[in-house]
């Protein structure tokens, strides 16, 4: 609860700043809207229910993609993490796709599935595979062999192994390479919605356009807000309380 | 079968291992691990397997557990020759080699829940009472982490133990832990192999923990790894690792290792 008061406080103090310059009339009103005016919008939106339509359209996208992201990378991740050739195949086609940014992908999606939902979850599974199946790889290569070992004399075999002893044994290589799958895959999707316009939904980065074409900043920031405000809720309510029981379980939170 | 059934009618194990050669091939090329090593261990019976590193007493212990395949000769548990590890001979190991994922009686559920036939709370019952015979009941929950060497090390044996193994094989289990606490263990392994009467082959190159565990003492030679000569150990249980007899066996033994270290040395 401290730590909540103290984040609060922080945040507090920044917007009181941000009203301040605006009042002393630091920047003109027309490249940094005041507080008040982006409230005003995510007020008005909230009550039209603009913006909750957008979110919903935005996070169906996000975990729909993220959801076959880790369906296909996990194993595919296990595959390569057992069979030297497919690492040096598909582990290095993934090394390499990895450090693509996956918006690149938007004009091949857009020309093989229309302006579809079917290209924005294309970019973002696109944003998740590689890097879970990297994650997933490096985890599986770096269970200690001797779990193995034991598992095996206590009568454990292959399907057992690999659910009850690989698997497990690389969950925090797994969970942050989840994690790191998450943030490419909003990017990119954030950067797919601004790029593209999908006429079966307008999601979170239709409306930050839109903003932009009416040169109405105080959307583009608002919906900026929305943006963190989602990124943190997802870091919170997704990843923490994994993280929290694997530090607490390896412990490795005594640093 | 109840957990009382199993302490009261310790079941049978005989160990046979006939003419067993194993190579390795590594990166520096080919390591003679195991050159016709031939063995015989009486059921209950508690033998040390004692040498330098690089005499092949590991991979003997592998080889018995099933982990391994020899090249050439055969290893015989009870009659039957071992082609893959089994739950009859567990393994310990000198890392405690406790799954970090699990709680302690998680660990030692894990074994449990992969032998057939027990029911959820037989399971339950089972590692409750091989916690306490180990003397941990009260970390039941702890994590791994939270243990001392000589607790996990203790976890371990409980874990192996827990599946009612008829061998038990132990890979210098105490080697990574401080003199005081390897001597309580020292007294807690005699005490649960006298009470379980299971057929114990530990691995060690420490010549009084040999002599003060040991019914028998196998030592072995490297390059190739070879039974160079075996002792009995004629003293009365428990032993005292710091007594005068296990001293005077050790002296013994120490200087056989040493001779024949002389006369077998590498040609250059």
């Amino acid at each position: 609860m401290k730590r909540f008061l103290t984040a609060f406080g922080f945040f507090a103090l920044l917007v009181a700043a941000w009203h301040w310059a605006c009042v002393q009339k630091f920047w003109s009103p027309v490249l940094v809207p005041s507080p008040e005016s982006v409230g005003r919008y995510l007020w008005e939106s909230a009550l039209d229910g603009s913006l909750a339509e957008a979110t919903l359209v935005t996070m169906k996208r996000l975990l729909a993609g993220y959801f076959i992201g880790i369906v296909i990378g996990l194993p595919v991740g296990l595959l390569t993490a057992r069979f030297r050739f497919l690492r040096d195949t598909l582990g290095m086609l993934a090394l390499g796709l990895q450090g693509l940014p996956s918006v690149c992908w938007v004009p091949l999606a857009l020309l093989w599935f229309g302006q579809t939902e079917a290209a924005m979850l294309f970019v973002v599974v696109m944003g998740t595979v590689w890097s879970v199946v990297l994650a997933t790889q490096t985890g599986v290569r770096n269970v200690n062999p001797i779990y193995v070992r034991a598992a095996r004399t206590m009568g454990s075999r292959w399907l057992h192994i690999w659910i009850r002893v690989i698997m497990p044994a690389a969950l925090p290589f797994i969970v942050s390479g989840m994690k790191q799958g998450w943030a490419f895959a909003w990017r990119s999707l954030m950067a797919a919605e601004i790029f593209v316009t999908i006429l079966t939904g307008f999601g979170l980065g239709h409306l930050l356009h839109y903003g932009r074409e009416l040169h109405a900043m105080e959307q583009v920031i608002g919906i900026m807000f929305i943006l963190v405000l989602l990124g943190l809720l997802a870091d919170k309510l997704l990843f923490s309380p994994w993280e929290r029981w694997l530090h607490h379980r390896w412990g490795t939170d005594k640093a | 079968m109840s957990i009382q059934d199993e302490v009261t009618a310790p079941p049978p194990a005989k160990l046979a291992i006939d003419r067993v050669s194993k190579s390795f091939t590594t990166a520096r090329g080919s390591v003679h691990a195991l050159d016709n090593v031939s063995l015989q261990v009486a059921e209950g019976e508690f033998v040390c397997l004692l040498g330098p590193s690089g005499c092949g007493k590991s991979t003997l212990l592998n080889l018995v557990a099933g982990l391994e395949l020899p090249d050439s000769g055969t290893v015989v548990a009870d009659g039957r020759p071992v082609r893959h590890p089994g739950r009859e001979r567990m393994m310990m190991f000198q890392e405690s080699a406790l799954f970090p994922w699990l709680d302690v009686i998680g660990n030692v559920l894990f074994a449990l829940k992969l032998k057939p036939g027990l029911k959820s709370n037989e399971r339950q019952e089972a590692a409750r009472y091989y916690l306490k015979l180990v003397g941990l009941e009260k970390f039941m929950e702890a994590n791994i982490h939270e243990l001392s060497g000589g607790m996990k090390q203790r976890v371990a044996l409980a874990r192996a133990l827990a599946p009612n193994p008829r061998v038990l094989l132990m890979d210098e289990p105490f080697a990574a832990l401080d003199a005081m606490t390897r001597e309580q263990l020292y007294g807690d392994l005699q005490r649960i192999w006298e009470q379980r009467h299971v057929t114990i082959l530990f691995v060690t190159h420490n010549v009084r923990e040999a002599v003060s565990l040991g019914d028998r003492v196998v030592l072995f030679s490297p390059h190739p790894g070879r039974i160079h000569e075996e002792f009995r150990i004629d003293l009365p249980r428990p032993r005292d690792i710091n007594s005068v007899e296990v001293a005077g066996y050790a002296t013994r033994i120490t200087r056989a290792l040493k001779q024949h270290l002389q006369e077998g040395a590498p040609a250059p």
